[in-house]
């Protein structure tokens, strides 16, 4: 304390502004602690990186496994966005109204998936839907049949990653003041206006940012799929599946996709942090 | 400025501190030489039948702790080839094993053949797609469960496909039309042992020893002997191994009476039975 007070005099001695020296020298010591966590982190993927040339990345690319895996990851991802915008906005906003009466476990229950294991959610999902259960078996009356299919590499991600973009899309609805919402409910706005005109405009960032999340988790599903929706070239095989099938045969095809879906998911994570947080600070501003 | 010639010393330092890390297992490793712990590093196949050779090699060697990894054999040689900590080296496929030898990493005149296999069709227990026949492979709309191709199981069903295909007692289009059946290509042996099991899929290729795992819920088509293959399991110890005298005494004990006992009670044929 003494110290701060000395050195915000404006005459500063040798001694002062040594001493001023050491002490931002000791003040950023703790920084060194993050080091060995931004190595842990960094050095596994620059590794990727190291023993890939672009030619090669090229090279392994043109190999129809590499080619079917990105579009069929492409494909699934983009529908189980769209069924999570689709399904899970009604829930999210549901959840935010918190007028459920089982409210907490409704929130719960969306959280789940989050947390377990995938392999957890692929069983789970084998379980409910396979050929020989109950639901697998109205399913197959009606001529539908789940398993191994590119259905259901769509269920397993959206089981998994649907969750991230309702959490984000409720907390995007709960930061609209209710005050707004009353003062359009007074200018004789109905409900539907309010949510199309109010509450909607004002959380698309957390609708957005709530798709990207549920997009790169989608990319990534590996477990789920791997369990429930088996691992077909073209047809389940997702960039994960071919990542992980591959490493056992052609280690530059699973570093290359390893290192596509690498720059994917620092891609739109950057995005997600700069474009997003841009606008915000500038509606702020005005 | 100050803070960044700081951190710059810091990165050298954590730096010097990480170089100085490596050495340190084999420091470790020295100073109980009493505790042995030996890894081996075998075919998912072999699970439950080295399971339990473990427990028996650990009591007959008091000191001695085997663990196990268990995985697909191609999965197992890269990471042996990548430096995995590994004393021995039981492959479900010869090629794996010729692959390390070829990398310097297994001394080629002690690999041994310890066990042999056979594959099989699975079915569900009761049989939904009305197999009887390996002909009926080909019937259209069956959903087929196969090993990786990548995988020792995807060679080996390729080698009984171009068998069945080259004989006389199947159309010469056996092996595409089977291969036009497969809705799914499984990591792991037991994942096709699993989605038959779960009557998923109507029908595996699988070996008859992950046959005999579930065989409470399995129907068994047998391959005949001209179509089947000659699946061999080598197994050696690692010429990197820090404790390669115990390495040696585990592989003698799983070529010798005791544990081809315990092979044979899992379904595995013995190495040598023509």
């Amino acid at each position: 304390m003494q110290n701060e007070l000395t050195q915000s005099r404006p005459y500063e001695g040798y001694a002062n502004r040594t001493s001023r020296l050491i002490r931002r020298w000791r003040d950023s010591l703790w920084q060194a602690l993050t080091l060995p966590m931004f190595a842990f982190i960094g050095i596994p993927i620059a590794a990727i990186f190291l023993g890939l040339t672009p030619e090669t990345i090229w090279r392994s690319l043109q190999t129809p496994q590499a080619i079917q895996a990105i579009r069929l990851s492409a494909l699934t991802s983009f529908i189980t966005v769209s069924v999570s915008v689709i399904l899970g906005t009604p829930v999210a906003y549901l959840l935010y109204r918190k007028r459920s009466r089982f409210q907490h476990l409704l929130d719960t229950l969306i959280d789940l998936p989050t947390v377990l294991p995938p392999a957890v959610a692929g069983v789970a999902l084998l379980i409910a839907f396979g050929r020989a259960t109950p639901i697998g078996q109205r399913l197959a009356e009606l001529g539908i049949q789940l398993p191994f299919s590119t259905a259901a590499v769509v269920m397993a991600q959206t089981f998994v990653a649907a969750p991230l973009y309702i959490k984000s899309a409720a907390l995007g609805f709960a930061s609209v003041g209710c005050e707004i919402r009353r003062a359009a409910a007074l200018d004789g706005a109905n409900r539907w206006q309010i949510f199309r005109y109010i509450v909607l405009p004002m959380a698309w960032q957390s609708l957005v940012s709530g798709c990207m999340l549920t997009w790169s988790r989608a990319m990534g599903e590996f477990g789920a799929t791997i369990i429930f929706a088996g691992n077909l070239p073209g047809r389940t095989q997702t960039m994960p599946l071919a990542i992980y099938i591959g490493l056992e045969v052609d280690l530059h095809t699973a570093l290359s996709l390893s290192a596509i879906l690498i720059i994917f998911s620092f891609t739109t994570l950057l995005m997600l942090k700069t474009v997003l947080n841009r606008h915000t600070d500038d509606t702020l501003v005005e | 400025m100050i803070s960044r010639k700081v951190m710059g010393f810091l990165t050298a330092v954590v730096a010097l501190l990480l170089s100085q890390c490596a050495p340190q297992p084999a420091a470790r490793s020295n100073s109980a030489p009493q505790q042995v712990e030996l890894t081996v590093f075998a075919a998912g196949s072999l699970t439950e039948a080295f399971t339990e050779l473990g427990t028996l090699f650990e009591t007959q060697h008091p000191g001695v702790k085997v663990t196990f990894n268990f995985a697909n054999s191609s999965t197992l040689l890269q990471q042996i080839s990548q430096g995995a900590p590994a004393d021995v080296f039981a492959s479900a496929a010869a090629s794996f094993v010729d692959k390390a030898v070829a990398q310097g990493l297994i001394a080629p005149d002690h690999v041994r053949i310890f066990a042999r296999n056979r594959l099989v069709v699975i079915l569900p227990k009761d049989n939904p797609a009305n197999v009887q026949s390996l002909s009926q492979l080909t019937q259209p709309g069956l959903k087929l469960v196969l090993g990786a191709k990548e995988g020792p199981m995807g060679t080996y069903v390729e080698e009984f496909l171009n068998k069945a295909s080259a004989s006389q007692a199947f159309p010469p289009d056996f092996k595409e039309k089977v291969y036009a059946n497969v809705v799914s290509y499984e990591s792991t042996v037991k994942g096709v042992v699993n989605k038959v099991a779960l009557k998923e899929a109507d029908a595996g290729i699988v070996f008859l020893t992950d046959a005999q795992s579930a065989a409470d819920k399995l129907q068994i088509l047998a391959i005949p002997d001209n179509l089947n293959v000659a699946a061999v399991y080598p197994i050696a110890p690692l010429k990197a191994s820090p404790n390669l005298a115990m390495a040696e005494k585990f592989v003698q004990f799983v070529l010798s009476e005791e544990g081809q006992t315990v092979l044979a009670r899992y379904g595995f044929l013995p190495p040598n039975d023509d």
